[in-house]
């Protein structure tokens, strides 16, 4: 138990099935309850799908871990039913500062998004994030989550999967039709297929801390590189709730994982940091070791692997965590569709295409700032220490910072399911990018709308037309500002179609029916 | 725009002068720093990416044409 929270212990509890010897049957089992995999199984569940969910575990992480959850994954729980309780939880940042040895080298403000209904950032430790995720996966009936059950073989047939679980009360057999391996990076479901990871293990360790202090350090991202209290490494100081700091110190490649994370070792690097005056208490204490890498599928038959599991990052720049979530929410809607015969499974590998690419941005982002923070000949070095000096007085070095590029949505813009443009829009939504929010009259927003299933939203009124629910500017929702009509180019006449998840399949200047049924057969991998 | 790979600077002694001159009473790390800066100060001014490749490449290439150690 921590001083400033208590760790839920959730009950197991054995199913029936296995207490009577039954083999039960299952549309979509999801292995792993962290914030993949609680986010997968309310989406699914928001779809109509019912979901068994298991967990070798009974509570919630240990310690603040993933920390930073960005505008995007805010979008997707709002859609889940949680995101302005989460917003509202979190602490919420926007200034950046970044310091070489002892001076202030630059800062970065991540500008309060106008109009948008969503922080660009929160900071939340992540206990208490899957703790609003469990209490809201228990409330949705078409949810059974099971603690202390463990996958511990699996087989795919032609037809479906068998699982053997492991619980307090034995072994026993479940069947699948669709498995989402949510169980992290160290994923058991990715070592029962064999199968191995493509990329770059980085030796450096880093410590991560969770200090309790009274402080009245701002709400801001502080990113040391040298400092003197900490020479030749880098640090990272952020706000979390409850008066919670995490910190993380680069320790370099040499580090003693066992021995560095001893608080004998810990406090007096705390201390030195914060100065002898400051009081505080250490909470919770880890060392990690990161890695740039993914699977080359993300999809194997039916069993799917999402977050962690299928993809790792270093952690500057929080993509690990958010690109998780994305990865849930591009899935669901897909799984729906195949379950409920609305297209056929050859639907389920746009998800390794749309997020396999998500994952390569992510990776390529995180890899150059662990370039950056870490160099690793002394001619980088020289490099980056340059760009340090230079960034305090000149403008034009400050881009050249790298402690982190922060987790943005990606575009899927070279996706199979993409319907391209035939005419210019001057408008970043092209086929494959996340919709912008905006905001409409009385307090609602634009994306309250979206998300269900496929939408047009038209600029002017269609005539009747059974293809798709339509949501019409003018009729059914209003712009008092214009911003949506900014944001969409959103000229007399123009109609997008918009996927279940929130991003555009296609876009036109005028209603055209058959236009409308090819880009939905598209979207749904029916060609 | 293509690399400038003929001569281009009015004063070719003149330069090299100040560019020598620039490192006075600088330790060696100090005169390192100065020459790194400076390539990251030219870069900005060049801005141009294909240029900055095509400068990339032909300092490369002679590096290891060169040999030396």
């Amino acid at each position: 138990m921590l001083k400033t929270y208590r760790f839920p212990e959730y009950a197991y509890r054995q199913r029936a099935a296995q207490r009577e010897g039954r083999v039960e049957r299952h549309p979509v089992v999801i292995i792993g309850a962290g914030p993949v995999g609680l986010s997968a199984a309310l989406d699914c569940a928001a779809r109509g799908l019912p979901v068994l969910l298991l967990d070798d575990n009974n509570s919630v992480s240990q310690g603040s871990r993933a920390v930073c959850y960005a505008k995007r994954s805010l979008e997707i729980w709002q859609r889940l039913g949680l995101g302005e309780a989460l917003a509202d939880k979190g602490v919420r940042w926007q200034v950046g500062k970044v310091f070489h040895r002892s001076e202030l080298a630059y800062q970065f403000d991540l500008l309060p998004q106008a109009h948008h209904r969503m922080p660009a950032m929160i900071n939340l430790q992540q206990y208490h994030l899957e703790e609003a995720l469990v209490a809201a996966c228990e409330a949705q009936p078409l949810i059974s989550l099971n603690w202390k059950h463990k996958l511990v073989a699996l087989e795919q047939g032609a037809d479906g999967i068998a699982l053997q679980v492991e619980t307090p009360d034995g072994r026993f057999e479940i069947q699948a039709d669709y498995l989402l391996a949510c169980d992290g990076a160290g994923s058991d479901t990715r070592r029962m297929l064999g199968l191995d990871f493509q990329g770059q293990v980085f030796q450096d360790r880093f410590l991560i801390a969770d200090v309790v202090m009274k402080a009245d350090f701002p709400t801001e991202r502080w990113f040391w590189f040298d400092p003197p209290f900490h020479p030749n490494q880098s640090v990272l100081l952020h706000k979390q709730c409850d008066g919670v700091w995490r910190i993380d110190f680069q320790l370099g490649r040499d580090a003693d994982p066992a021995e560095e994370k001893k608080p004998e070792k810990v406090i007096p690097r705390i201390q030195a940091m914060l100065g002898p005056e400051v009081e505080f208490e250490l909470e919770w204490v880890s060392v990690y070791q990161f890695a740039c890498r993914r699977l080359q599928q993300f999809r194997h038959g039916r069993v799917l692997f999402v977050g962690d599991s299928a993809h790792q990052v270093s952690p500057f720049g929080a993509r690990g965590a958010n690109s998780g979530v994305q990865d849930a929410d591009n899935l669901g809607w897909k799984l729906q569709a195949v379950l409920q015969g609305r297209a056929s499974p050859a639907l389920l590998d746009s998800y390794h295409a749309e997020r396999a690419a998500a994952a390569d941005e992510n990776i390529l982002n995180s890899t150059r700032s662990t370039d950056f923070i870490s160099p690793k000949s002394r001619a980088s070095l020289r490099l980056r220490n340059a760009v340090l000096e230079l960034a305090r007085s000149e403008p034009f070095a400050r881009p050249l910072v790298n402690s982190g590029r922060l987790s943005m949505p990606t575009h899927y813009a070279a996706s199979p399911l993409n319907t391209p443009d035939e005419a210019p829009f001057d408008s970043a939504m092209a086929p494959g990018s996340p919709c912008l929010d905006a905001p409409l009259a009385n307090g609602d927003w634009l994306l309250r709308h979206l998300g269900r299933g496929f939408t047009l939203l038209s600029f002017g009124e269609l005539p009747p037309q059974d293809l798709v629910p339509a949501l019409v500017v003018g009729r059914d929702i209003a712009d008092p500002q214009g911003l949506l009509r900014e944001r969409y180019d959103g000229q007399p006449g123009t109609v997008y179609l918009i996927r279940p998840d929130q991003h555009v399949a296609a876009r036109w200047r005028g209603f055209d029916p058959a236009k409308v049924r090819a880009a939905l057969r598209r979207a749904l991998a029916q060609e | 725009m293509p690399l400038i790979r003929t001569p281009n600077i009015p004063d070719p002694d003149g330069f090299y002068e100040a560019l020598i001159h620039a490192q006075r009473g600088l330790s060696d790390e100090q005169a390192d720093m100065l020459l790194t800066k400076l390539v990251l100060i030219l870069a900005n001014q060049v801005g141009d990416r294909a240029v900055l490749d095509q400068a990339l490449a032909l300092a490369r290439d002679n590096t290891l044409q060169a040999g030396g150690a």
